[in-house]
């Protein structure tokens, strides 16, 4: 099977649970509603032409200016068609996703590290906890406007003779440079402030 | 009256010979059974992927390396072959017979590592006394090409940073030459040495279908039986050109993955043979001057590669907008990169799909009803290291 006669067995399967799908660098990805996403999953795994059995990996972003602020992409391989698929849903703080623990065993870890980095909630999971962070962090790391540098430093101290959390201090303050520079002329900066996309 | 049933915690790590790294188990055990495992990762945790989404596509490189620290060069290929893919380039042929050459110089390297540090978690001393020989001689290849043992930086977008000196190829030659002798001498400290084989023989038995299930790749996959190699089933550069088998498993245990690798290290060393014979001569990375930088004697000459010099050091390049996700067959299974990229000159998102760390996620469900002993046998036998899994 190729990667054009999936997206036709998609769209004409699923028709009414997703949103869109398109074929961008050779990878086919759907878009697809919180309330349908696992439905949809359920379907990749178990029809008999898709075989999706295996789950990559889930990787989540932060777009805070955008509509939905959160995007979350889940990466899966069949074996059998030797196709890879995403499946893409966008969704705010204030929903939550249902868990493909059930599903998927493997998805347990990644959607602890999509809550502990995104701090977003996954239903009926079995064990929702921090995985990569320190015991008793607070804050979501991989969120746009949570700072590189973070907020806490460690550091063993010689008169509590522990190990103590602080404020961060910095010597010298992060620097980012901008460099759009004006030298291919000023037309440069506008094009890609207007379309946002610029090649190589 | 029936007894109450007592189980006992038991703080595995963090600092533990066994571990690997900095791993911290909870066990709960019955006796000498292990009843459930809980791993606490992250205590080598750097925030990778943060700090890539604050760094140029170039300066973002260096952070693979720092991955899985035992193979570096398998971990750049998968962000190069994934920014390549956004910018729509092809890199010359030199440089993928380069790149599939120091890639199976990374995937000895990380097995010897594995095999001779499992024994050494099983009881064996002298395989990792050997093994480490053959690694030093290894990383001075690494070194000769790139400028550093471990922390290469080596593979650019576009090809590589420069070509070989002179003889290192032939070097690599001689010891494709030796070096089957020194895994045969390997395989006669282990593969019929009884210790070993009580150890490893039907413990953390792993069938297909749970391998599957638990996300597993590389060797963890293939040991069980499954016959799938990216270098095979989904070939990047010149992998399709050359002519190589995929060792499979039977049984799915420790055992059988241990062999797994030693014929795949055979089988890199085929490659690598391969590879000395057919590598062509010309350009090493992509003659475009908006993505490789110039040479130093250009630099000297041209005012175009003064300021291309400046504009890629400074600003980088711009690469077009889209989201993708590229894989490599790396040592330890597949590697993947997940790129989102806003059409400027730095990741968006870059989501970094490590093999270890859906393989110690089933710990649980591996170490379930075995005895205390076998922790380690099992742990080693999955090939952890954390720079990857915590990333």
């Amino acid at each position: 099977m190729k990667l054009t006669d999936l997206n036709k067995l998609i769209n004409s399967e699923l028709t009414t649970k997703i949103k869109n799908t398109n074929i961008e660098n050779n990878e086919l990805s759907i878009d697809v509603k919180v309330e349908n996403l696992y439905q949809v999953i359920l379907f990749l795994k178990t029809d008999e032409n898709c075989k999706f059995k295996q789950l990559i990996d889930i990787a989540a972003a932060d777009y805070p200016d955008e509509e939905y602020r959160f995007e979350i992409c889940y990466l899966f391989l069949s074996h059998e068609n030797n196709l890879r698929i995403k499946i893409i849903i966008n969704l705010n703080l204030d929903e939550k996703i249902p868990s493909i623990t059930k599903l998927y065993p493997s998805a347990n870890w990644m959607e602890r590290e999509v809550f502990d980095m995104y701090g977003i909630k996954f239903k009926n999971h079995p064990d929702l906890r921090r995985i990569l962070t320190d015991y008793g962090f607070d804050g979501h790391p991989l969120r746009k406007d949570f700072p590189l540098t973070g907020f806490n430093e460690v550091r063993y101290s010689e008169k509590d003779k522990k190990v103590i959390y602080e404020k961060v201090k910095l010597e010298q303050d992060y620097r980012k440079f901008d460099f759009d520079s004006p030298w291919e002329g000023t037309k440069y900066i506008d094009e890609i402030k207007n379309k946002g996309k610029q090649d190589g | 009256m029936a007894k109450e049933k007592k189980t006992m915690n038991l703080n595995f790590g963090p600092q533990h010979p066994a571990a690997h790294g900095v791993l911290r188990l909870i066990l709960e055990l019955d006796g000498e059974l292990v009843e459930k495992v809980d791993p606490h990762i992250g205590l080598l945790h750097r925030g990778t992927e943060k700090l890539i989404e604050h760094k140029t596509y170039a300066q973002a490189l260096p952070y693979f390396d720092r991955l899985d620290y035992v193979a570096p060069m398998n971990q750049e290929h998968a962000f190069a072959l994934a920014t390549e893919k956004l910018l729509d380039i092809q890199i010359p042929i030199r440089a993928q017979y380069l790149r599939v050459i120091f890639c199976e110089i990374g995937r000895i390297l990380s097995h010897l590592l594995n095999i001779t540090t499992q024994a050494l978690d099983v009881g064996a001393l002298t395989p990792s006394l050997w093994g480490f020989e053959e690694r030093e001689t290894l990383m001075t290849f690494y070194e000769r090409a790139s400028g550093s043992r471990l922390h290469a930086n080596y593979f650019r977008t576009g090809g590589v940073h420069q070509d070989v000196p002179n003889n290192l190829l032939v070097d690599i030659g001689k010891f494709c030459e030796t070096f089957p002798k020194i895994i045969d001498d390997l395989e006669n400290l282990l593969t019929d040495n009884r210790i070993f084989k009580q150890r490893n023989v039907q413990i953390g038995i792993v069938t297909k279908e749970e391998a599957l299930a638990h996300s597993f790749s590389g060797v963890m996959l293939r040991g069980s039986g499954v016959a799938w190699d990216l270098r095979k089933s989904q070939p990047y550069e010149c992998y399709k050109d050359l002519d190589f088998k995929v060792p499979v498993g039977k049984n799915g245990d420790c055992y059988d993955r241990y062999l797994c690798r030693v014929e795949e290290m055979r089988e890199s060393v085929k490659i690598i043979k391969q590879c000395l014979k057919k590598i062509p001569t010309g350009p090493i990375k992509t003659v475009d001057g908006k993505i490789s930088p110039p040479t130093r004697d250009q630099l000297k000459e041209s005012m175009e590669a003064l300021i291309h010099h400046f504009k890629l050091f400074t600003e980088g390049y711009r690469v077009p907008e889209g989201k993708v996700y590229t894989a490599v067959e790396a040592p330890k299974g597949e590697f993947g990169v997940y790129l989102i990229s806003d059409g400027s000159s730095k990741p968006y998102r870059c989501k970094i799909r490590a093999p270890g760390f859906s393989h110690l996620q089933a710990m649980d469900y591996l170490l379930k009803g075995h005895m205390l002993a076998d922790v380690p046998a099992v742990l080693g036998s999955l090939d952890i290291v954390f720079g990857e899994v915590d990333r």
